[in-house]
C-alpha cells in the first residue's frame, strides 16, 4: 500500500493553496484529502446563498474564519427582482454564530441585513477584522453602532452602496479610542451629518488607514486636514468634491500635500460628483499610478484622451451617465472616447462604459487594440440602436471584441443585435463565464447558440429578448454547470418551466411572477421572470413570498 | 445532452411534445416598431437605462423632483423639490419661506373663507387644480408647476376658491 504523508504536513501543503478551485480539486482525490482539506479550510465563497444551506456548509466546513456570499440575483440592481423576495443574512448569521467563534471576516452582497443581525455579528465573534456589506439593505445606523462599540480589532468596515437608513450620525463615536486597527473605511452610502471631528479623531488614530471613500460634500480646509492625517492613503473617494472644482487655482498651499498623495492613488471613484471635464482632468493627470477609476461622463472624450496620455496604468474604467433619463445627449461623450482609452492605455482590461452611440468600426478598434479585456460592459442608452453610421446590427462589433479578446470573463451588451451575435459569442467566448442580454436576438437560435457554445458560462442574465421554451430545454443539462439564468420578460412558458423542473431535479426552478399563481393560466403563457439555479439544499426554501412559485419533489406546484 | 454541432438550424430538435418547429420562423421581436422604443424612451420600461437603485438615488441631480413656483405680485419664480416634502402642510411651510409670507394654507382648510392665497398646481394634463385633493403622492407624480395666487378682492363677498379657477386659462 501507498505510504501517506501524516496529516500535519498534507495540513502545511494545503496551507499554500488559496484558490477555492484548487481547495476542491484537493478534496476529490480521496476521503482522507477530504477530510484533512476540509478541517484546514478557512474561507469559503458561496455565490448563492440558496444553493446550500448554513447546515452543509458548518457540517463540512467546521473550522472557518472567513466567509462571503451573494444573494439577490444581478437584475435586483434594476429593480427587477421584487421587493421581498429574499436573500436575508439571518439565518446564515444565527448559524454561523453559533458554530464559528473565531469567524473573522464576512463579506455579503445583495442580501437583505437587518440590526438584529449586525448585533449579532457583533458580539458573536472576539476576533471579528472585517465587514463588508455590497449593496445590502435592511439595516440602520443602529447596527452599524453595535458594530463600532463592540468589535475591538475591526480593520475593515466597507458599505458600499448598500441602503442603510439614517437615524443618526452619532453610530461613528461609537468607536472606541482604543480601536487603532482601521485599515478601511467605506460610508459613502450614509447620507446624514456624521461628525467630522469623529471622524478626524478617528482618522488620526488609524495608522493603518489605506481606504477611505465619505459621503458628503467635505469642505476644503477639512479635506486638506484629512488628508494629511492620512499620508498613507492610495483610495480616496469623495461624493461631492464641490471643493475640488476651483481647488488647484484657490489654495496653491495645499498643492504639495495633493501631489504627494496623488501619486500614491490607485483608486478613484468620482462617479458621484459633478466635477467638470477641464478640473477632472487636472486631478486625473496628477494620479499617473491610477489603476481604477470611476467617473460620470462628464469627462468626456476630451477628458477619456487625457486619461489615456497620463494613466499608463490603468487597469480598471467605469463611466457612469450623468443624466440617464435624458432625451438629448447632455455632455460631449462617444464612443471615441472608449476607443482613445484602449489605444493608450495598455493594462486596460475591465471597462464598464454608458454612451449614446456605438459603431461597429469602433468595437472592431477597441477589440484590435485591446486583445487583453476580460471585463467588457457596453451600454448604449437607447436599447436597440444601430451603428449610427451603417445602421447596421452591432453584431460585427461585438464579434470581433469576443473574437480578439480570447480571456474575456464577462460580457454586457446593448444595441442592436441578432442572432448572429449570439454565433460568434458560441464560437468564440471559450472564457465567457457572465453574459448580460438585453432587447437583443430574433429567436431562440440566439439563446441555444450560447448555452451549448459558451462552455465557461456560469450566470447569464436575460431581459426582454424573444427566447423561449425550446432553447431552454434543449439545453436544460447545461444549466446545472452555472449558477444561474435569470430571464424576464422573455417568452418561456409556464409548462417549459414545469418541464425544467421535473428533468432536473437539481435545479430550483423559481417562477417570479406578481399576477397571481400560474396555473391560473393557460399553460403557455409566458411568465413574467424565471430565475433557474443549481443547489445542493432543497428546492424549496422557507422564505419564498407569494409571487414565487417552484415546483416540489413530487412535481407539485408549490408556493408559500 | 443536445450538442449543438454544424447546421445547427436543422440538428435543433426540443423536448416539447407536439411536432416539429421551424426555428427561422420563430421570430417573435419584442420591440415590434416604434411604440415600443418611445415608451423606453420615455423611461417608461423598468429599469432601462440598467444604472442600479443605489446609484441612482444618490447621483447628485437623479431622484429629485424640482418645480417651478411663481407667486402673483413675485418679481421672479422659484424652484422647489417636491421629494424633499412628505405632505401638502410640509410643502406649504416650504413655499411659505420661500416667499415670506404666511397663510398659503389657508385656503385649502375646510370652510375657511379668510385667507389671502391659493395655491395651485399644473398637472399633467396641463389642468390647473387646487392643491390638496388628491394624495400626496399622486400630487408629485402629476405635479409640473406650482402658483400661489393672490385671491381677488371682491365687494364684501369671499370668493371661493373654485370661482377663481374657472377664470384662469391654461396659458400661464
Amino acid at each position: 500500500m501507498a505510504y501517506s504523508f501524516p496529516e500535519e504536513v498534507l495540513e502545511h501543503v494545503f496551507s499554500f493553496l488559496s484558490s477555492d478551485r484548487d481547495r476542491n480539486a484537493v478534496s476529490l482525490v480521496c476521503k482522507s484529502w477530504y477530510d484533512i482539506e476540509r478541517w484546514c479550510r478557512r474561507r469559503v465563497f458561496v455565490g448563492n446563498c440558496y444553493a446550500v444551506s448554513p447546515e452543509i456548509v458548518i457540517r463540512r466546513f467546521p473550522e472557518l474564519r472567513a466567509v462571503e456570499m451573494k444573494g439577490k440575483p444581478h437584475f435586483a440592481d434594476f429593480n427587477l427582482v421584487p421587493e421581498g423576495w429574499g436573500a436575508c443574512a439571518y439565518p446564515w448569521i444565527a448559524a454561523m454564530a453559533e458554530a464559528y467563534p473565531f469567524l473573522e471576516e464576512i463579506r455579503l452582497k445583495r442580501m437583505v441585513v437587518t440590526d438584529e443581525s449586525l448585533e449579532l455579528i457583533s458580539k458573536s465573534y472576539k476576533n471579528f477584522k472585517v465587514l463588508v456589506l455590497t449593496s445590502c439593505e435592511g439595516f440602520t445606523t443602529d447596527g452599524l453602532a453595535s458594530i463600532a462599540a463592540n468589535c475591538r480589532h475591526l480593520r475593515e468596515l466597507d458599505l458600499r452602496e448598500s441602503e442603510v437608513e439614517d437615524l443618526s450620525g452619532h453610530w461613528l463615536s461609537h468607536f472606541p479610542d482604543s480601536c487603532t486597527s482601521l485599515v478601511s473605511l467605506n460610508m459613502s452610502c450614509l447620507g446624514s451629518e456624521v461628525s467630522f471631528s469623529a471622524l478626524e479623531r478617528l482618522v488620526a488614530r488609524s495608522p493603518n488607514l489605506r481606504t477611505l471613500r465619505l459621503n458628503r460634500a467635505v469642505p476644503l480646509e477639512r479635506l486638506a486636514n484629512l488628508i494629511r492625517r492620512a499620508p498613507q492613503l492610495v483610495e480616496l473617494a469623495c461624493k461631492q468634491l464641490k471643493a475640488l472644482s476651483g481647488f488647484w487655482d484657490v489654495v496653491p498651499s495645499y498643492l504639495p500635500a495633493m501631489y504627494s498623495v496623488c501619486s500614491g492613488i490607485t483608486s478613484l471613484n468620482l462617479s458621484y460628483a459633478a466635477i467638470p471635464s477641464s478640473d477632472l482632468v487636472k486631478l486625473i493627470s496628477q494620479c499617473q499610478n491610477l489603476q481604477r477609476l470611476w467617473v460620470l461622463d462628464y469627462i468626456e472624450d476630451s477628458g477619456l484622451e487625457a486619461l489615456a496620455a497620463s494613466c499608463k496604468d490603468l487597469q480598471e474604467l467605469r463611466v457612469f451617465p450623468s443624466d440617464p433619463f435624458g432625451a438629448e445627449p447632455n455632455v460631449s461623450l462617444t464612443e471615441q472616447g472608449l476607443v482613445s482609452v484602449s489605444e493608450g492605455c495598455p493594462k486596460l482590461e475591465s471597462v464598464l462604459y454608458f454612451c449614446r452611440q456605438m459603431s461597429n468600426a469602433a468595437l472592431i478598434a477597441i477589440a484590435k487594440n485591446r486583445p487583453n479585456f476580460i471585463r467588457f460592459r457596453l451600454c448604449i442608452i437607447d436599447p436597440q440602436a444601430p451603428d449610427y453610421l451603417t445602421l447596421e446590427p452591432l453584431d460585427a462589433g461585438f464579434g470581433a471584441i469576443v473574437e480578439n479578446c480570447k480571456e474575456l470573463r464577462r460580457l454586457s451588451m446593448t444595441g442592436l443585435l441578432t442572432d448572429r451575435v449570439f454565433k460568434y459569442i458560441g464560437s468564440h467566448a471559450k472564457k465567457l463565464e457572465m453574459l448580460s442580454i438585453a432587447f437583443a436576438g430574433d429567436s431562440d437560435l440566439g439563446l441555444h447558440h450560447v448555452l451549448s457554445g459558451c462552455d465557461s458560462l456560469r450566470k447569464l442574465e436575460i431581459r426582454d429578448c424573444p427566447f423561449g421554451d425550446k432553447a431552454l430545454l434543449a439545453n436544460a443539462a447545461k444549466l446545472e454547470t452555472m449558477r444561474s439564468l435569470w430571464m424576464s420578460s422573455c417568452s418561456v412558458s409556464f409548462g417549459a418551466c414545469k418541464l425544467l423542473a421535473q428533468k432536473m431535479p437539481r435545479l430550483n426552478v423559481e417562477v417570479i411572477d406578481e399576477r397571481g399563481p400560474p396555473d391560473s393560466r393557460p399553460e403557455d403563457c409566458s411568465v413574467e421572470r424565471v430565475y433557474v439555479y443549481r443547489t445542493v439544499a432543497s428546492r424549496r426554501r422557507l422564505d419564498m413570498p407569494d409571487f414565487v412559485w417552484t415546483l416540489d419533489e413530487d412535481s407539485s406546484l408549490r408556493y408559500s | 445532452m443536445e450538442k449543438g454541432g454544424g447546421g445547427l438550424e436543422t440538428e435543433l430538435r426540443l423536448g416539447l411534445p407536439g411536432g416539429e418547429v421551424d426555428m427561422k420562423n420563430e421570430k417573435k421581436r419584442v420591440f415590434e416598431g416604434c411604440e415600443d422604443r418611445a415608451a423606453v424612451c420615455k423611461n417608461q420600461v423598468v429599469g432601462w437605462p440598467p444604472v442600479a437603485v443605489f446609484r441612482r438615488k444618490n447621483s447628485f441631480n437623479e431622484g429629485k423632483m424640482y418645480v417651478k413656483v411663481s407667486m402673483d405680485g413675485a418679481p421672479f419664480l422659484r424652484k422647489v423639490d417636491l421629494t424633499m416634502h412628505k405632505g401638502y402642510s410640509d410643502l406649504v411651510r416650504a413655499l411659505e419661506d420661500l416667499f415670506g409670507c404666511f397663510g398659503i394654507g389657508e385656503a385649502l382648510k375646510e370652510d375657511e373663507e379668510n385667507y389671502e392665497f391659493v395655491p395651485i398646481y399644473e398637472d399633467k394634463d396641463g389642468d390647473w387644480m387646487l392643491l390638496g385633493d388628491v394624495p400626496w403622492e399622486m400630487f408629485a407624480e402629476s405635479c409640473k408647476r406650482l402658483r400661489v395666487m393672490k385671491k381677488v378682492e371682491a365687494n364684501g363677498v369671499g370668493l371661493h376658491a373654485k370661482d377663481l379657477l374657472k377664470g384662469l386659462s391654461k396659458e400661464d
